[in-house]
């Protein structure tokens, strides 16, 4: 049956030798962020004993760099530092309103996006926000390490990409060009504390007389995994970024999607919704494209 | 109305005498209590919503480390059928079979075993090795559904009650009943219009915060202590006597502070089963539930559905109503559809009327009471139905209801004839209001409702205490749900008169104090106060004869004023008033310690009637509504501590709100429930809510000392309706079935 154990590796390495060595003896090992998720689940649904590798004490997964090119947001750092850095609020405002609309205040002081994405919920917020803002995930290996698109990390439901060997050190974005907006947008019946009945992201750039040069759409919660839906993105480039062409992307969301019936909505209420998110992201993305011209 | 009258004290709003150690974390709460050597029980709970239990294996629980007791249904003692227990009127062999299964499992999550060990993971670990053989048997979850003739049956031996003829088949309808006046077919024909439908609402649990908890320990003597959340410790006491065939001098019930009930602890889960623990393992056992388990294995109220047929004239007097009402009551008899029935025309002045009932047994959790159990769904059906009237006459929902209204001297659809009561006042306080005479916004919908609930008296005992300084205690015997020691402390600081701070009111245990029912039925700031009024006359009485020997004067020539002894006017003595202080200081040489006291059986619960009313807009492409405001009005007879009258005002609202918009138990085909936790059972967060306006309407009620009505259940009748019909108003489109939650309005707009 095992025992519960608990490390809190202080270098990359040596949470690669942990994770190494229980691949070797078939023991259960899982990563540990904020643990907004994983405790609740030992509480719960699976009380199975493990090992949980605290990964929140690597330098790696708790740097936050705003790069000229690049963005850099380790693992570990949580939402509510995410929602004060100002400098980042400001680059990506949808991405933190994602991560900002998780939990509590409280909740925030510890869930992180690297575990909201390794979680692998299709209701994740920030991972619609992540595929939209061209999100690409920094993996510690065995081997090194290596990098994959935010849309190929999910596999299924609760189930990601990772090796048995790796864990996710952070996360990479390409610094917006000018006159760049995002937005991500979510339904719940409520208005907090609640998950996701379909999410929506979306990020835009226009060029300075309003037409859409680039485009990217990510959505949550009406598939088995977050999605990245091209069509949607290919209805808005070229375009002004009007009615018609953001209605066309929400035609392609749905299109996109392959939702279930469950306690929290139906398959056509999901289809219809994560539209209607589409159509509202796109327009507040516009405008924050064209203000930020 | 009556005139008004100048109090000292009541109508303040002092802090309550209980609110420092809640808001600090010092009070103790049901799972709070832990004694030297205690044990933990689980329950083992049935994975299928009805199956025959065909045997419980024990042995491999037993026999593990750390495992000190292990139960099941055949541990209990029989229990025969008969006597009533508790505010939703259950049976005491239904309760004791919900408590512990028999035979049958009746729903998921229906208790089957229960072990008691060292540490609550060892109990875990004892629940999977108790291997039960079941018969798997198809479950009946609808209500209609359970009303076929062939519907699977729950209980072979249920035949349905009240009906002119004893049938010759079991039924899950476990009983009928009807009530009538006049001729209602004739009463359609002379309507000018007529409005009908049928409503449907779903399972709701009443969400409170606080999972039911115990603690219980017996001792070599055999006699039991048990400490639990309880909206009743002498009612509880009964019942668990009643279960395990125990003497109720044997047993005592401590109750801890209570973490909301709203009538879910009126009821009896865990505390025979932990009593019995104790008894087999020698040792004290704590039970506390998960949420989960409180969802599944609680009584929520019924799902129902409701059919309403009303006919007027065109000046909107009613000349006929009629209505059909199906209650699940759950896996066992005992749905509230009697308070349904009789509460439905209860504002209305009617001349002819039929209202038919049926309870129909469920494979589901037995239902248990709920705020005005029963009222919220009928009242539901009717105050739309009535809606739908007032739009086609063309008429203001408060004119309608007023042109009907029921007011003193009305003869009450369930039999009385009404004493003064507040509806007609509540409807002008609405229509005067600023939030009605306010315009709609843009795009929004506004809905008007009336609630109403009968409120009940029932026993109460109350000692007050008059403590060496002159301050005073008063022990009673109702756990303080909504600020009631603070109103009892209210009412004796104003009979006995002498300021708030010097009276501290306690709620005391099964041996500490006198019998009193439980809290509910909105009865203990009426009933329980009224007692605590008694009993401070009798203080005064007794304070009078001590002035009277103090003075050498007779006792009729001494008065009380102003919380003094003073001589009466006209009467010749050179004395100096005697305070309460006074008196307690010369007790010792007057004929010792001054104790007041009274216990009654309290007649005369005053009706509390309301008007809500409640702006909202709803997102057309997503069916989300935003509840822009919320009014609520309602008779308090009067209010003895208002802002504990505006809180059960402002909390019925919100609980009616999460039942309108969102709340319900949603079950899968096999009948095991999908959203028990608070994440997917979406009762309203605060930001779901806007400020919740009150105005409080006082119309005495003449059989209480201070005028007191009942004001705890009356709030959650009127917001469901209410919230129905700004919905109407809003979209056009007439939703007959709640919750109205967005994929449904969504559906109703066509955008599917």
């Amino acid at each position: 049956m095992g025992e519960f154990a608990y490390v809190a590796p202080t270098s990359v390495a040596d949470a690669i030798d942990v994770l190494q060595e229980h691949a070797r003896s078939g023991r259960r090992v899982q990563a540990l962020a904020g643990g907004t998720d994983l405790l609740v689940q030992l509480r719960g649904v699976d009380k199975a004993p493990r090992t949980i590798v605290d990964v929140k004490k690597i330098e790696e997964t708790n740097r936050l760099d705003i790069g000229s090119d690049e963005i850099y947001i380790g693992a570990a750092i949580p939402s509510a530092l995410l929602n004060e850095n100002a400098e980042l609020k400001a680059l990506l405002p949808g991405l933190v309103e994602a991560a900002d609309l998780i939990g509590s205040s409280q909740i925030q002081g510890r869930a992180t996006l690297g575990g909201n994405l390794c979680n692998a919920s299709p209701a994740a917020d920030t991972t619609p926000a992540m595929i939209a803002n061209r999100g690409v995930c920094v993996i510690a290996s065995g081997g090194g390490s290596r990098e994959m698109p935010v849309e190929a990390f999910c596999t299924g439901v609760g189930v990601n990409a990772l090796a048995a060997d790796e864990f996710l050190l952070g996360l990479k974005f390409p610094r917006p060009p000018a006159r760049t907006g995002d937005a991500y947008l979510r339904f719940i019946p409520r208005t907090e504390m609640d998950i996701a009945v379909a999410g929506c992201g979306v990020s835009l750039t226009l060029d300075d007389t309003g037409v859409c040069t680039a485009a990217r759409v990510g959505i949550g919660a009406v598939a088995p995994t977050p999605l990245r839906v091209d069509a949607a993105a290919e209805a808005l480039l070229g375009t002004g970024v009007g009615d018609a062409a953001l209605a066309a992307a929400g035609v392609a969301c749905t299109a996109a999607s392959s939702p279930i019936s469950d306690k929290r909505g139906t398959v056509q209420y999901r289809r219809k919704v994560v539209a209607v998110l589409c159509r509202r992201a796109g327009a507040i993305a516009r405008g924050r494209a064209l203000g930020a011209a | 109305m009556a005139e008004a009258v100048d109090y000292q004290v009541l109508g303040t709003r002092p802090v309550r005498p209980d609110g420092v150690d809640k808001v600090t974390g010092r009070a103790q709460f049901g799972a709070d209590q832990n004694l030297p050597n205690m044990l933990h029980g689980k329950i083992l709970r049935s994975p299928h919503a009805h199956a025959r239990i065909k045997r419980v294996d024990l042995s491999k629980a037993l026999a593990m480390d750390g495992v000190c007791a292990a139960v099941t249904g055949a541990d209990f003692p029989t229990v025969a059928s008969g006597v009533s227990i508790g505010e939703a009127g259950g049976d005491v062999m239904d309760i004791a079979h919900n408590v512990m299964a028999r035979d049958k499992a009746l729903y998921h999550g229906h208790a089957v075993a229960a072990v008691a060990a060292t540490s609550l993971e060892i109990a875990e670990q004892a629940l999977d090795a108790i291997d039960v053989e079941y018969e798997v048997l198809p479950p009946v979850l609808d209500v209609l559904q359970a009303m076929a003739p062939a519907a699977p049956l729950l209980d072979e031996n249920c035949f349905t009650k009240n009906l002119p003829e004893k049938p010759d088949k079991p039924s899950n309808v476990a009983s009928v009943m009807a009530l009538s006046r006049g001729d209602v077919e004739a009463g359609f024909e002379q309507a000018d219009l007529v409005v009908e439908g049928e409503y449907r609402i779903p399972m709701a649990h009443q969400g409170y915060i606080e999972p039911h908890a115990c603690t219980a320990t017996v001792n070599e003597e055999g006699k039991a202590t048990v400490w639990c959340c309880t909206q009743g410790q002498f009612d509880f006491r009964t019942a668990i006597a009643k279960i395990l065939d125990w003497k109720v001098g044997d047993m005592k019930v401590v109750p801890s502070e209570i973490g909301g009930g709203f009538g879910g602890k009126t009821v009896v889960y865990l505390e025979p089963v932990a009593v019995l623990l104790s008894q087999r393992a020698g040792r004290p056992v704590k039970m506390v539930m998960s949420r989960e388990e409180v969802f599944r294995a609680t009584g929520p109220t019924s799902g129902t559905v409701c059919r309403v047929k009303v006919g007027a004239k065109q000046n909107g007097r009613i000349t006929a109503a009629k209505a059909w009402l199906a209650y699940e009551s759950g896996a066992f008899p005992g749905a509230p559809v009697g308070p349904g029935a009789m509460s439905i025309f209860a504002p209305y002045d009617l001349e002819n009327f039929l209202v038919e009932g049926h309870e129909v047994r469920v494979n589901k959790p037995k239902v248990a009471a709920y705020r005005a159990p029963g009222a919220p769904q009928s009242m539901h059906a009717m105050e739309v139905a009535l809606d739908d009237l007032a739009r086609q006459l063309n008429m203001d929902p408060l004119d309608l209801r007023m042109v009907n209204a029921a007011d003193e001297g009305t003869q009450a659809p369930y039999g009385p004839k009404f004493p003064a009561i507040g509806f007609k006042a509540c409807i002008e306080a609405a229509k005067k209001h600023p939030n009605y005479t306010a315009p709609l916004l843009e795009g929004a919908g506004r809905g008007v409702a009336a609630g109403f609930w009968f409120n009940v008296g029932m026993q109460s005992s109350a000692e007050v205490r008059l403590n060496e300084d002159g301050t005073v205690i008063v022990m009673e015997g109702n756990p303080d749900i909504g600020g009631s020691r603070a109103s009892m402390s209210l009412m004796a600081a104003e009979t006995l008169g002498v300021p708030y701070e010097q009276v501290k009111t306690y709620v005391g245990d099964t041996e500490s104090t006198g019998f009193c029912n439980l809290t509910g039925g909105s009865r203990t700031t009426f009933a329980t106060g009224m007692a605590v009024v008694r009993a401070c006359e009798d203080i005064i009485a007794q304070c009078r004869s001590r002035a009277a020997a103090t003075w050498g004067v007779d006792e009729e020539q001494v008065e009380w004023r102003d919380g003094q002894a003073v001589p009466a006017p006209g009467v010749n003595a050179d004395v100096n008033p005697l305070s309460l202080a006074d008196l307690a200081a010369g007790a010792p040489r007057t004929g010792g310690p001054i104790l007041g006291r009274a216990s009654l059986n309290a007649q005369g619960a005053g009706a509390s009637f309301s008007v809500n009313f409640t702006d909202l807009k709803v997102d057309q492409e997503t069916g989300a509504v935003e509840v822009l405001s919320f009014t609520a009005v309602q008779d308090a007879g009067k209010a003895i501590h208002p802002a504990y009258v505006e809180g059960q005002m402002q909390g019925g609202a919100a609980q009616g709100l999460g039942w309108a918009l969102n709340e319900e138990y949603i079950y899968d085909a096999d009948g095991v429930m999908e959203n028990a936790g608070f994440l997917d059972y979406r009762v309203p967060v605060a930001s779901d809510l806007p400020m919740i306006d009150t105005e409080i309407v006082e119309v005495r009620n003449p059989s209480h000392p201070y005028g007191v009505r009942g004001v705890g259940e009356t709030p959650i009748v009127a917001p469901l309706a209410a919230t129905a019909n700004a919905v109407r108003d809003a979209i056009g489109i007439r939703i007959n079935d709640l919750p109205l939650s967005p994929p449904r309005i969504l559906a109703a707009l066509g955008g599917e």
